[in-house]
């Protein structure tokens, strides 16, 4: 199976091609560099691998949260190139790329997304890893940090920019429940990638048009 | 070559294919008007939502209707700017994208080229050179084309577009959104010579325009008024005979300064049958002949940015691997297409 991932919602930019298991990833942190990175990223990745487009099984892309733009060019890009070469897409959460993050570089296994939204919020999921993948526990939301939903139990690991941004409302929120951080993790290709694999093998692949971005935050705009 | 032309820059989403031999093929429009009708103009984030929804469906219902797949394709022309960022990078993405992905050249058109050459997808299509006043919600310009990509901006509106102008004089007269046609339909009962609006900016040389006046002398007639619906239909025919006036004196400027014979109008006020009365009447005077697009494409559309990007693709211009998209870019940034 053949997985070429991409992932631009955060000030990150990554893609990610899965060969037969193998994964091979390009990665820069480019404040608004997406639109100039990714398609080279792409591109360097295929070439590099010997392989065409239309030799790939599935696309996948990170559906957001996350920034708008960014996660609007990581969509119609998967979009294009699935329209070009007849394939199907998996959109994967980016929170719980976050989380399959964590538990591949720290071994974290029940994990407190949080990735800064602006505006006072944070993006928020609830993940635990079931064999060696992320799995969402409940819904994703957007909300305050310090209304961030209850979680059950100790042993909590936090990741995301969520736990720079609003570290001290989330450490007061969630007290001992928590033990460990990474504030600093950011979405990755290769994460997307890993739990596009499980996707696609459980039939949650769609068409070019259907992959569409996860904003959570809908009330963009107030009525005059 | 057989192009497949992408709009995003606003609120609609236009797709064309035109072929260099055959012509125009096909061509659809998804206009987002309903969706930021409640707000009263456009609203940036809502645009570009929709188009990300919208523009994948319309390109497979397009090749669909016209017997077409995307192997009959030589390439992709996308609008990459100006207008709405967030908007313009749907259209970039998904067309420098579906190129690659296609193997494929792509190019990043300019909006208002579409729109300047819009008339050439007409059976009767203007020579170069000419004169285009080119009026929109965004831009209010007097441009000479010497040729593809051969631009020289001879003046432009130093405040409102024209377009703005309509759509807030509408507001003030509690007309719906966009402004233009609902402010033509309720002229239509206006009495004549009631009320008169000044031609800004047409007692000193110069090809300049300003409609920011016009929206204030609107809000003063209208408020000096009975603000019945005759005095709104009364107000609505002045300030549509002072745009027009306006933009007939400025183009009587601008075909003596440069001593054309051709006037082309293009852009979404170049629908205002009153503005294209005005410059039938002045191209008769000056023995010039007056051309525009049929109405849907005075509007923005696929068609101009299929018909716009095939020009350049066909030169050898196209764009590298990247998928940039311009809030602003000067119209004389241009290369030409030679």
């Amino acid at each position: 199976m053949n997985i070429l991932a991409i992932e631009t919602s955060t000030e990150a930019c990554s893609a990610a091609l899965l060969v037969n298991g193998e994964i091979k990833e390009r990665f820069e942190t480019a404040p608004r560099g997406h639109g100039d990175l990714i398609l080279q990223m792409v591109d360097g990745l295929l070439a590099d691998a010997g392989l065409k487009p239309q030799q790939l099984s599935v696309i996948a892309f990170g559906r957001g949260p996350g920034a708008f733009t960014g996660v609007r060019i990581a969509t119609s890009v998967v979009q294009g190139i699935a329209l070009g070469a007849g394939l199907p897409v998996v959109a994967v959460s980016t929170l719980a790329a976050l989380a399959q993050g964590g538990y591949r570089q720290h071994q974290y296994p029940m994990m407190l997304c949080a990735m800064d939204a602006r505006m006072a919020e944070i993006y928020w999921g609830t993940y635990r890893i079931e064999s060696g993948l992320a799995v969402v526990q409940g819904q994703e939301c957007v909300c305050p940090a310090a209304s961030a939903p209850a979680v059950s139990g100790d042993g909590w690991q936090g990741i995301g920019s969520g736990w720079n941004v609003y570290g001290e409302q989330l450490a007061e929120h969630y007290g001992a429940q928590v033990s460990l951080c990474d504030p600093a993790a950011l979405p990755r290709a290769w994460d997307v990638a890993l739990l596009a694999e499980r996707d696609y093998r459980n039939g949650m692949a769609v068409s070019a048009e259907l992959a569409l971005p996860v904003y959570l935050r809908d009330n963009v705009v107030s009525r005059s | 070559m057989r192009i497949l032309g992408i709009e995003s820059s606003c609120d609609e989403t236009g797709i064309a294919i035109y072929d260099s031999e055959r012509g125009l093929e096909a061509h659809t429009l998804y206009s987002q008007i309903e969706l930021h009708l409640e707000y009263g103009g456009v609203v940036p984030e809502l645009a570009s939502r929709d188009h990300v929804r919208k523009t994948v469906p319309l390109i497979k219902q397009l090749l669909a209707e016209s017997g077409l797949t995307l192997a009959d394709l030589d390439g992709i022309a996308y609008t990459a700017g100006p207008g709405l960022i967030g908007a313009l990078l749907v259209g970039a993405g998904i067309g420098r994208s579906l190129a690659w992905s296609l193997g494929i050249p792509a190019v990043a058109v300019h909006h208002m080229e579409g729109h300047l050459l819009a008339p050439m997808l007409e059976a009767e299509a203007p020579a170069f050179p000419f004169v285009a006043l080119l009026a929109s919600g965004g831009h209010t310009m007097l441009v000479q084309v010497e040729g593809i990509g051969q631009y020289q901006l001879l003046g432009e509106t130093v405040d409102d577009a024209a377009g703005e102008a309509f759509d807030k004089t509408a507001k003030l007269l509690g007309l719906g959104y966009p402004g233009g046609p609902a402010i033509a339909k309720i002229a239509e009962q206006g009495t004549p010579g009631r009320f008169r609006f000044p031609r800004p900016m047409t007692n000193r040389p110069g090809l300049e325009f300003s409609f920011s006046g016009l929206k204030t002398f609107a809000v003063n007639t209208l408020a000096e008024s009975a603000g019945d619906d005759q005095s709104k239909a009364d107000i609505a025919l002045a300030f549509e005979v002072a745009v027009a006036e306006t933009m007939a004196i400025k183009c009587r400027r601008a075909l003596e300064q440069t001593g054309l014979k051709r006037l082309v109008l293009a852009g979404g006020v170049s629908a205002n049958r009153r503005l294209r009365q005005r410059l039938a009447v002045l191209a008769a005077e000056r023995g010039a002949k007056l051309y525009y697009p049929r109405a849907e494409f005075c509007t923005d559309n696929g068609a101009m940015i299929a018909y716009a990007g095939c020009a350049r693709l066909m030169a050898g211009q196209s764009e590298g691997l990247v998928i940039q998209a311009r809030a602003r870019w000067p119209l004389e940034q241009l290369s030409a297409v030679t």
